[in-house]
C-alpha cells in the first residue's frame, strides 16, 4: 500500500455514470475513472470541485466499491446540512457530469492483505462506506475469515446497503451482522434497540469464535468514542483498533 | 477544471488570504485520530527528551508545568481540508523545554512520540524561534482528551497531523525519519501553503 503511495497521486477527471438514492440521506455516485486504479478496501479519494471564479473545495470520501480492475468506483455520500460539497453532489450533480479526484489514498484503515484472524467492523451511518468495501472485497476474494459487522443507525431505513448486507449474512456463515437501531424498535429480535456499549460488543465477539486481531471503527467522532469505549470494555486491546472519524 | 453548477459558498468573507489553497473554514473543532482516544491522567503523565534512544531528561506533570509558559494565537490547517482561525493555546515553547534539558541543537531532526504509539517528524528549525510548543491549554482551559490532552505538540504552520496529540516525548534523530502518517503516504514536511498533503506533493 505504502508502495503505491511512493509516487505522486495525480488528479484525474472522471464521469458520473449512475446515481442511486440509498437511504433518505445518502446517495451512491458511480464514477468512471479516466486513469483506472486498483485500491485496497478502506482507502479514500480526494474530490475537488471548482467554481467559475476559481474557488475550489476539496473533501475526502471513502470508496465503497472493492478493488477490481473496473474503471468505475462507487462513493456513497451523505448530504450534510452545511456541506458545500455533499450538497453539490445531492442537489446539482447529474449523470454525465465531470468530477475531479485523486486516489487511492490512505495507508492505515485498510483491509488486511492476509485476512486470517477474525475481524470486527463497527460503523454508523455513512461510516459504513469503507467497511462495506472491506465486506465486498472479502466476499469477492472468497475469503472465509470470520467477520462481524456491528452497525448503528437511527432507523431501519437509514441502514446503508441494507439488502446487500442481509444477503451476505444469509449466504455466509462466517459473517455476523448486528444492527443497533437507536430511534425505533428493531425489526429483527437479534438486533439491538440502543447505542453501542461494552455488553453488545462482548455478545458480538462471542459469535465471532475467536478474538479479533483487527478492529475497524468508522463514524462521527462521538460515535467512534462510544464504540471504541465499548470495544475496550469488552476486553479488546487499543493497539488493534483502527479508527476513522468524520472531520465534522 | 470548472465543475458544472458548482458555485461554492458565495462570498469568500474576511480572512480568505489566511486560508491556504484547497482548505475551507470551519467554526467547530473537528476531531480526527487513527485509534482510540487514550486516557492519560496528569498524575501519570511524563514527558521525555531523547537523543536517539538515550533519554536526556524526564519531567513529571508538576515539573513540566513549572517551566515558563507562553500563549499563542494561531490559524490551524488540517490535511483533511479544514482550517480554523485564531485558535488560542498556552504551553511551553520547545526552546524552553530544550533549555531546561541543557540542550541546543543536538541534531537537525525531531520525531515527536505519543502515548498511543503515534509519531511524527518535524525538522528542529520548525520547532524553534517561537514556532512550536507543547500545549497544555486550549481556549483558556485544560486541553480536552479529544484534542490531545493533557498535552499535545503544536506546530501550527504545518498541517495539523504534525501537532501530535497525547505527546510524551521529543526524540532527536540524525536523519529525517518518517513518523506514523509519513510512513503511510503523507508528506514528510506538510506545508499547507504548498499543499504538501501526500508523499511527493
Amino acid at each position: 500500500m505504502t508502495e503505491n503511495l511512493a509516487q505522486t497521486v495525480p488528479w484525474q477527471s472522471c464521469v458520473i455514470t449512475e446515481i442511486v438514492q440509498q437511504t433518505p440521506g445518502i446517495k451512491s455516485f458511480f464514477l468512471r475513472l479516466s486513469k483506472p486504479f486498483a485500491h485496497v478496501a478502506g482507502q479514500h479519494v480526494d474530490v475537488r470541485l471548482t467554481a467559475p471564479d476559481g474557488y475550489s473545495a476539496m473533501r475526502s470520501y471513502s470508496i465503497a466499491s472493492w478493488a477490481i480492475s473496473s474503471p468505475t468506483i462507487e462513493l456513497a455520500i451523505e448530504r450534510l446540512p452545511d456541506g458545500e460539497v455533499s450538497q453539490f453532489f445531492h442537489d446539482v450533480a447529474v449523470i454525465g457530469d465531470e468530477i475531479e479526484l485523486r486516489g487511492p489514498l490512505g495507508g492505515h484503515f485498510l483491509w488486511p492483505e492476509l485476512a486470517i484472524e477474525p475481524v470486527l467492523l463497527i460503523g454508523a451511518g455513512s461510516g459504513l462506506v469503507p467497511l462495506m468495501a472491506m465486506i465486498r472485497q472479502r466476499r469477492a476474494l472468497s475469503q472465509v475469515v470470520p467477520t462481524a459487522l456491528l452497525l448503528s443507525a437511527r432507523t431501519a431505513e437509514d441502514v446503508l446497503f441494507s439488502e446487500e448486507l442481509h444477503s451476505v449474512e444469509i449466504s455466509d456463515p462466517a459473517f455476523v451482522l448486528a444492527l443497533a437501531i437507536t430511534r425505533e424498535k428493531p425489526i429483527r429480535a437479534s438486533d439491538y434497540a440502543r447505542r453501542i456499549d461494552g455488553v453488545m460488543v462482548k455478545e458480538i465477539l462471542a459469535q465471532l469464535h475467536g478474538k479479533p486481531t483487527q478492529v475497524f471503527v468508522c463514524g462521527s467522532n462521538g460515535f467512534v468514542n462510544v464504540a471504541t469505549d465499548g470495544a475496550l470494555l469488552a476486553g479488546l486491546d487499543p493497539s488493534i483498533i483502527k479508527t476513522e472519524r468524520y472531520g465534522g | 477544471m470548472v465543475t458544472r453548477g458548482f458555485r461554492g459558498r458565495g462570498s469568500g468573507g474576511d480572512g480568505s488570504n489566511r486560508i491556504p489553497p484547497g482548505q475551507h473554514l470551519v467554526e467547530n473543532f473537528p476531531v480526527l485520530s487513527a485509534g482510540p482516544t487514550p486516557s492519560v491522567e496528569p498524575s501519570d503523565w511524563t514527558f521525555t527528551v531523547k537523543i536517539g534512544p538515550k533519554p536526556v531528561k524526564v519531567w513529571d506533570w508538576s515539573a513540566f508545568n513549572a517551566l515558563p509558559k507562553t500563549k499563542m494565537t494561531r490559524d490551524i490547517h488540517c490535511v483533511t481540508s479544514w482550517s480554523k482561525l485564531d485558535t488560542t493555546w498556552e504551553g511551553v515553547l520547545v526552546e524552553d523545554i530544550l533549555a531546561d534539558a541543557g540542550l541546543e541543537r543536538p541534531t537537525d531532526f525531531v520525531l515527536a512520540h505519543s502515548y498511543d504509539g503515534y509519531s511524527t517528524n518535524v525538522p528542529l528549525a520548525d520547532l524553534l524561534s517561537g514556532k512550536a510548543m507543547v500545549a497544555l491549554n486550549y481556549a483558556g482551559k485544560p486541553l480536552p482528551r479529544d484534542h490531545g490532552g493533557p498535552a499535545r505538540l503544536l506546530v501550527p504552520h504545518l498541517y495539523f497531523w504534525k501537532s501530535a496529540k497525547w505527546v510524551n516525548a521529543l526524540q532527536f534523530t540524525t536523519r529525517d525519519e518518517a513518523g506514523f502518517w509519513e510512513l503511510r503516504g503523507y508528506h514528510m514536511y506538510g506545508d499547507p501553503w504548498r499543499q504538501q498533503r501526500y508523499t511527493n506533493d
